[in-house]
């Protein structure tokens, strides 16, 4: 469970979700089986283990998300987006935009209606632009003010774009 | 003029607060250095070699006598008097505090100017003709697209954090004065056969390290779906576009490792979802548009001949060659005020003189000027009639110097004497050519000729497309000059090297050279320095240069071989 300050609808809430790493969960264990997945938890699965565990991972009895990389194309989960309460867009550095673009396409382009989450460095900065493009949740970037952040929303109370 | 309505005015208002804050957090030690930059960029602010410097928007180059005077005014109280016009047509300030930039900011806010997205890795301020909505080639009056373009990239939220900053050029006549074929969308108006108008787009030009022509990748895009063609180029551009190395993060490297087919391919793909869509313009939203800009109440007059005894002064008769402009209304004609005065670094002007030319253009240019990407002013609305009058104001103020199109009107970087990046000084170096070339009959004789000076590669100073280009740089630690013949603006072609490095010494000297070769291969006085270059090549000039001893060293060999 991750402990940074989740805002959810410019609400700071507790987080129910848990980002699985790919490693753990394609190594195969001692025993020569691969690990389980934990059955009821909510979890956010990266893309590369969706693709090999997919029928694993759908049936569990917890909500499925997936995390999705700057240089991933939405366009190759597409169909599968029915599948997922959530999708994660991972923003690893300050400055790398990709993921506003992502954000576009899953919201207009794919009709993506669930949770969509920013991952990553996330500051109050960033918060503003990406509720334009459709994120509805973050996860701030540790040491990040949560009162601050919220009132970032407010930085612009206008936007030329549609 | 465009005039702010209450959202514009609210959004600039809001981003001052903003950037308030993430200084105040910046010096409270809340924001890395790396993170204040990607924010302060975009603000116009850099930290430069002795100070920080403040680049302000003029959008479009379009600017009024109030916001000349705010100008002035915050140059004189923040800075130490002066600023220099860009060829963005931004003004630079070259001295702020780091701590009183968000109080600029609130300044510039009370006249409708800002500092956003004149730098950063985002859609900068986008660039037009000095000459717009006067002159007589125009297909279309350029501002209303122009603001419509800023409208649409002014904190975009999809393309804020691009791989690398990103230029727009708004061309809206028959010739060229954008040079929109080195920009990174390069927008040239035309009307088709049903009198539609419509847009020539061009993707993927640059100067910098790796010069390159821009590609049309759109021969005719009609103008409702402006916007959502560059939504489309945009979208592609920051998905694909290179992140791992900046100097390969420009959309031009896309464009060529993609190719221009491919590459135009997956932007007609991505259009074909935006087509028709919410960003598509209707005649209403470009009325709008065309209504918020205040239009000049121009008079009936005739075309006043000058009279003659003002046509027999030399001085004002080489002024209005060089320096006066058709226009499309009968009895106007437009001004470029030189900012090319020899001595002056060039583009800069002086607290005073920004006054002082406020009130010329309240006078006798409906209170407007432009900025050209020549590092010049224009009054664009004078009655023909009060020519002499201007003349002898302007003359007053060291602004009448008549070099419009000719050697001595430089386009230079600000250089080594302020800019961080710079491998050499720019401005001496201009000083230098400026006074070997102050001979006006000389310099008239030579006729036109664009000698640009970047400091370094980054070429700010557009060595690249200059007739005659200079660029500065490192060698050893030394200040050494690169010299390049045969760029060119519109139509674009890039410069060659004519060969080694030369030192600042004698850079006026090769100059001269090379005006020497021109003028003793030239056909006639219509064929300019750059009809030379292109119909002999560089060839003859580097002899000039070097004199022929690499002739000499085949001569030699071949008398050793005969031996």
């Amino acid at each position: 469970m991750s402990t940074a300050t989740l805002i959810r609808e410019r609400r700071v809430v507790n987080d129910s979700w848990q980002l699985l790493e790919s490693q753990p969960c394609l190594q195969v264990g001692e025993d020569g089986l691969v690990p389980d997945f934990p059955d009821a938890a909510d979890l956010i699965v990266p893309r590369k283990l969706w693709a090999l565990r997919r029928d694993d991972l759908l049936a569990r009895r917890g909500r499925l998300g997936l995390a999705l990389e700057p240089g991933d194309d939405p366009a190759e989960v597409a169909t599968d987006l029915e599948h997922f309460a959530l999708v994660a867009v991972n923003f690893p550095k300050f400055g790398d935009g990709r993921g506003y673009s992502t954000a576009r396409l899953l919201r207009t382009r794919y009709g993506y209606k669930g949770e969509l989450r920013a991952l990553g460095q996330i500051t109050r900065d960033h918060l503003n632009f990406m509720e334009s493009v459709g994120f509805d949740a973050y996860e701030l970037r540790e040491g990040e003010d949560a009162e601050e952040a919220l009132a970032s929303f407010g930085d612009f109370s206008e936007a030329y774009q549609v | 003029m465009y005039r702010y309505d209450e959202v514009d005015q609210r959004l600039v208002d809001e981003r001052v607060a903003q950037f308030r804050d993430q200084t105040r957090r910046f010096l409270a030690g809340q924001l890395s250095e790396d993170e204040f930059k990607a924010l302060r960029l975009r603000n116009g602010l850099y930290i430069q070699r002795y100070a920080p410097m403040l680049r302000i928007a003029i959008p479009y180059g379009l600017l009024s006598s109030e916001q000349l005077r705010k100008l002035a005014d915050v140059a004189r109280r923040y800075d130490r008097g002066y600023g220099h016009f860009s060829t963005r047509q931004n003004l630079q300030l070259n001295w702020p505090k780091l701590a009183e930039v968000p109080e600029i900011l609130a300044e510039l806010a009370t006249v409708q100017l800002h500092a956003i997205q004149t730098s950063g890795n985002c859609v900068r301020n986008v660039t037009t003709d000095h000459f717009a909505g006067v002159a007589p080639d125009e297909i279309v009056d350029s501002f209303v697209w122009c603001e419509l373009i800023r409208q649409w990239s002014t904190f975009n939220p999809e393309f804020s954090y691009l791989p690398r900053k990103f230029k727009i050029g708004v061309n809206g006549a028959l010739e060229d004065r954008v040079a929109t074929y080195v920009h990174d969308v390069g927008l040239h108006a035309l009307r088709n056969s049903e009198d539609e108008v419509g847009f020539k787009v061009i993707v993927g030009g640059g100067l910098g390290r790796t010069p390159m022509i821009g590609e049309v990748i759109r021969d005719f895009l009609p103008w409702p779906h402006l916007l959502t063609y560059l939504d489309a180029v945009l979208r592609t551009y920051n998905r694909f576009g290179r992140r791992d190395n900046i100097h390969k993060a420009r959309i031009k490297i896309l464009l060529k490792e993609r190719g221009v087919e491919r590459f135009r391919e997956e932007v007609e793909a991505e259009w074909a979802h935006l087509k028709d869509g919410p960003g598509t313009l209707s005649a209403a939203d470009v009325e709008k548009i065309e209504s918020r800009f205040t239009r000049p109440a121009y008079e009936k007059l005739g075309t006043d001949p000058i009279s003659f005894e003002m046509g027999s002064v030399p001085n004002f008769k080489a002024w209005k060659k060089r320096n006066v402009h058709g226009h499309k209304v009968p009895g106007y004609a437009a001004v470029t005020l030189s900012l090319k005065k020899t001595g002056v670094p060039p583009g800069d002007v002086t607290s005073e003189q920004m006054e002082a030319i406020a009130d010329l253009a309240e006078r006798y240019s409906f209170g407007e000027l432009r900025v050209t990407h020549e590092q010049n002013l224009v009054l664009a609305d004078v009655r023909t009639r009060e020519l002499p009058a201007l003349w002898r104001e302007v003359r007053a103020l060291g602004l009448a110097t008549p070099n419009i199109g000719l050697l001595t009107n430089i386009i230079s970087c600000p250089g080594g004497d302020f800019c961080a990046l710079a491998n050499a000084k720019s401005i001496p170096v201009a000083k230098a050519i400026q006074e070997r070339f102050d001979e006006l009959d000389y310099l008239f004789d030579i006729g036109e000729l664009d000698l640009n000076i970047s400091g370094c590669i980054n070429a700010c100073g557009h060595h690249h497309v200059g007739h005659i280009g200079i660029l500065g740089v490192d060698k050893n630690g030394e200040e050494w000059y690169q010299v390049e013949i045969g760029g060119n603006q519109a139509p674009a072609s890039l410069g060659k090297v004519i060969g080694p490095a030369f030192a600042r010494a004698d850079v006026p000297g090769v100059i001269e050279k090379l005006v020497a070769c021109y003028l003793e291969r030239r056909d006639s006085e219509a064929e300019r320095f750059i009809d030379v270059v292109q119909r002999v090549g560089i060839e003859p000039f580097k002899e000039y240069v070097y004199g022929n001893s690499h002739k000499r060293t085949t001569r030699r060999q071949r008398q050793l071989a005969v031996a």
